[in-house]
């Protein structure tokens, strides 16, 4: 038996005739890798959820009597209430970075150059990693959504009025999925020109950290300047987004961007970023090793 | 038609010259070896010849299809080893070919029966549920080249593929690299070994960015002229002193070696022997080797470029 038997090539000819269902083969082939790798490395998860977990119980618990809730949400929010939606955000973009963050470790490893020398669109690279990071970063914000309010019964977060109903499971679930593959492409843009992860870990803290930040998360608007900071954040709309997908319509004021306005801007953050590392991965790099 | 066509490239970093009208073709069915320094140039030509670098002048053709406007057909025609490792070690032996063989459009029972095919060929059907990172280099290695002969492509390039292997899983290496080059595949290899240089059909010497010699091995050593007398002993420089007194020769001290090189005359062998019993350990008398090609065509020895 030999390695290269001709009489199998017109099989394999045969399998790769279609050049879609090969695209999504591909994407599928990368994004379910992601997820192997993911649920083997176990303490990945404790950085992306017990992290903000933590945060989100300690700045509730030590900055409530100095909230006032924003006059676009109810009078008797608690700040713990208020910074929910905020940390759910912080879970998928905390996990975006770190999955995205393995596209300098494949570069280093190696494996990256294995799958560039693939005959596969470029698209298909990034929508595996894309994918792989989306539903990773949904599994775990879904996860701290369903099981953070519980915290209410051992006297971690105060009670809160959120409702449970099939349409607002829904529609938070579609809007997670927007806002991760948006983060996730943020993040993919910002790993593919690098060449080490401590580079990741700079722009992280001072970039993608004050972003957060500055989403209307952490703190309701603010006058002057800060205002105008937090307007052209397109994470604000992610916040907002998530925050009016959690409740029944009508229980916040037009204060807090629109629904529409929300969706509108995290799809064109989302195509934007998308774009961006289609292109930067169809480039071929010159780097010297 | 050649399954290689490389046509005047050169290749810059900078203001640094990698590549300078770098031309060969390589004849389908047979192992073409890139010798060289570090730094000389294979690297670079081996990651154009992949689609990984942009062509910056000449051109490339791989099973005729141009390297720089048809990308996507080159990709398919070319199986690819790398000097680092592109295996995923977290993953399983088998979940790498499978995801290998997805990205080459391949799945199902045809997928699985390729996978077995190759890993029952190299000798990895036990290994399938390792975990890579748990694998020996000499067996990652030979998965390495599974995966890049998963697709059955009519090229395979390896860049430096003996790197970190022991002798013998270099040897199992080279043999598997003539069984497939014996079953019709073309096979490009960069190295910077003379002996893995003596085991290719073809070479290319490569010394910073210039093609210096191209033939078969027996042409480039045949190039040379003369033969070479190596005589080892405990003490080699006391010995070429000795040598070069006695014999009026002009001997060299090379890795714990004397080389007295372009010897016509035979006798010098046995009256070397006789006149030091004692100091000499062992002697042969041969053709020159690629060594003494790439000192004849440089100036210098292979491994005195070092990183340059």
């Amino acid at each position: 038996m030999t390695l290269a038997t001709t009489a199998q090539k017109p099989a394999i000819k045969a399998s790769v005739r279609s050049r879609r269902s090969s695209t999504a083969l591909a994407v599928w082939a990368l994004a379910w890798r992601e997820l192997v790798r993911f649920f083997r490395q176990r303490t990945r998860v404790v950085g992306a959820v017990g992290q903000p977990v933590i945060f989100w119980v300690l700045f509730g618990a030590g900055l409530q009597t100095s909230f006032r809730p924003p006059n676009w949400a109810p009078a008797d929010m608690t700040y713990q209430e208020y910074f929910l939606p905020g940390i759910a955000v912080l879970i998928v973009l905390f996990t975006a970075i770190f999955s995205t963050i393995s596209v300098i470790e494949d570069r280093r490893e190696g494996f990256l150059q294995g799958v560039l020398v693939a005959p596969v669109p470029r698209l298909s690279i990034v929508l595996g990693k894309l994918a792989g990071g989306t539903v990773l970063a949904l599994i775990q914000a879904a996860l701290f959504l369903a099981v953070g309010p519980l915290l209410t019964w051992v006297g971690l977060a105060p009670p809160m009025e959120l409702a449970v109903t099939s349409a607002i499971v829904l529609k938070t679930f579609a809007f997670l999925v927007l806002l991760a593959f948006a983060l996730t492409a943020l993040g993919y843009c910002i790993a593919w020109p690098m060449d080490s992860t401590q580079g990741f870990h700079a722009i992280m803290s001072v970039f993608l950290m004050p972003m957060w930040l500055l989403s209307g998360a952490f703190f309701p608007g603010g006058a002057g300047w800060l205002g105008w900071v937090i307007r052209l954040n397109p994470l604000t709309y992610g916040v907002a987004g998530l925050r009016r997908s959690l409740y029944p319509p009508g229980t916040f004021d037009d204060g807090l961007p629109a629904m529409w306005l929300c969706v509108t801007v995290s799809i064109g953050f989302a195509a934007t970023c998308v774009a961006v590392a289609v292109w930067m991965t169809n480039r071929r790099r010159i780097t010297a090793t | 038609m050649s399954a290689v066509v490389v046509d005047e490239v050169s290749f810059r970093y900078g203001e640094r010259t990698a590549l300078s009208a770098v031309s060969f073709d390589v004849q389908p069915a047979a192992i073409f070896g890139l010798l060289g320094p570090n730094g000389g140039g294979k690297t670079t030509l081996f990651r154009l010849l992949c689609t990984l670098l942009p062509f910056q002048s000449g051109r490339a053709t791989v099973s005729g299809h141009d390297v720089a406007a048809a990308p996507a057909d080159v990709r398919r025609a070319i199986g690819v080893t790398f000097q680092s490792p592109s295996l995923d070690g977290k993953l399983t032996v088998g979940e790498n070919l499978r995801a290998q063989g997805q990205l080459y459009g391949m799945s199902g029972s045809e997928l699985k029966q390729r996978i077995e095919q190759i890993t029952a060929r190299l000798g990895l059907a036990d290994r399938l549920r390792d975990k890579a990172e748990t694998l020996s280099g000499g067996l990652k290695r030979r998965v390495e080249i599974g995966k890049g002969l998963l697709h059955d492509p009519q090229v395979l390039l390896l860049d430096e593929p003996s790197t970190g292997l022991d002798p013998g899983a270099r040897h199992d290496l080279w043999r598997s690299l003539a069984e497939l080059r014996d079953a019709g595949m073309t096979v490009l290899v960069t190295t910077h070994l003379m002996e893995e240089a003596e085991r290719c059909d073809r070479l290319a010497i490569l010394n910073r960015g210039e093609i210096v010699a191209l033939g078969t091995p027996d042409e480039l050593r045949a190039s040379v002229g003369g033969d070479c007398l190596t005589v080892r002993g405990p003490n080699p420089q006391w010995l070429a002193d000795r040598l070069a007194e006695m014999f009026q020769v002009d001997p060299r001290v090379v890795a714990g070696a004397v080389r007295v090189e372009g010897q016509r005359d035979h006798t010098l062998m046995s009256r070397v022997i006789e006149a030091f019993p004692e100091a000499v350990a062992s002697v042969s008398f041969g053709k020159p080797t690629l060594e003494d090609v790439f000192i004849a065509r440089t100036g210098h020895r292979l491994w005195d470029e070092g990183h340059s």
